[in-house]
């Protein structure tokens, strides 16, 4: 019988970080900061809900420049959750498994990625700027 | 050749007892907050400011209102799923696992109804 603990799945820390792993985790840890965001969203709708008083306040927070960098931090991580997203679900759909493809795939998500989220930034930019 | 018994082929659950419903929902919620996720970043850019009046105006329409409900329904929903799996995956002591699930299921519950009642508020606080 062994008694040390044996590593369980998923067996990160045994392989050598591959480019497609990385994406895989990144999807990981965007969702975990985007269900976070949700809990913010949630929290700042309730502020709208209570009235001018309580959502000058969320409103401050996010014009402060660690709010803002937070609020961008979460525009890049939505939009790469999001490409990627759709990249599961064309998986799920049958398509695209092997190793060229999932790697093309992925060349697309970081691109699109990047694309959405300059674009995202220079739109709220244009059409108003600050929080 | 499989190795599940008969019963176990039937009821088609293998060894968690469950999982098709979870793969099901998380796809379904995935599949509903792509149009809506769009919505929201392309609402909030193209505000033309984010003035209480003005943001409180936006969400008061009927249509981002519902929009914004269905929205914060599957938000709230997917995140709880998510984090489920990442809670299964990494956690290993029953206790810890249990507890975390249940701090989990409760929390989203709690911010999916918190979030769904203020959209409501702002959508059916009348014309004051």
């Amino acid at each position: 019988m062994a008694t040390r603990p044996r590593p369980l799945s998923p067996h990160l820390q045994v392989y050598r970080p591959m480019y497609t792993m990385v994406l895989s985790v990144t999807h990981r840890a965007t969702g975990i900061a985007l269900a976070l965001g949700v809990v913010l969203l949630a929290g700042w709708l309730l502020a709208l809900a209570s009235g001018p008083a309580a959502y000058n306040r969320a409103r401050e927070l996010c014009g402060s420049p660690v709010g803002i960098l937070v609020l961008a931090g979460f525009v890049l991580a939505f939009w790469y959750h999001f490409c990627n997203g759709l990249r599961h679900l064309n998986w799920d759909a049958g398509n695209g498994f092997e190793k060229a493809a999932a790697r093309r795939s992925g060349a697309v998500v970081v691109i699109a990625t990047l694309a959405l989220t300059a674009a995202t930034l220079l739109a709220t930019l244009h059409f108003g700027g600050r929080p | 050749m499989s190795l599940k018994t008969p019963l176990g082929r039937v009821l088609g659950l293998g060894a968690a007892g469950g999982g098709a419903h979870h793969w099901r929902a998380q796809r379904l919620s995935a599949i509903a907050l792509v149009p809506l996720g769009a919505w929201l970043v392309a609402s909030l850019v193209t505000l033309p400011d984010r003035a209480y009046g003005t943001v409180h105006g936006w969400l008061a329409q009927p249509l981002h209102g519902l929009l914004m409900a269905l929205l914060v329904v599957a938000a709230a929903h997917h995140a709880w799923l998510g984090v489920t799996v990442i809670i299964e995956d990494y956690v290993h002591t029953t206790t810890s696992k249990v507890a975390a699930l249940l701090v989990a299921q409760f929390l989203y519950v709690v911010v999916g109804a918190g979030a769904l009642f203020a959209v409501l508020k702002v959508a059916l606080g009348g014309w004051a």
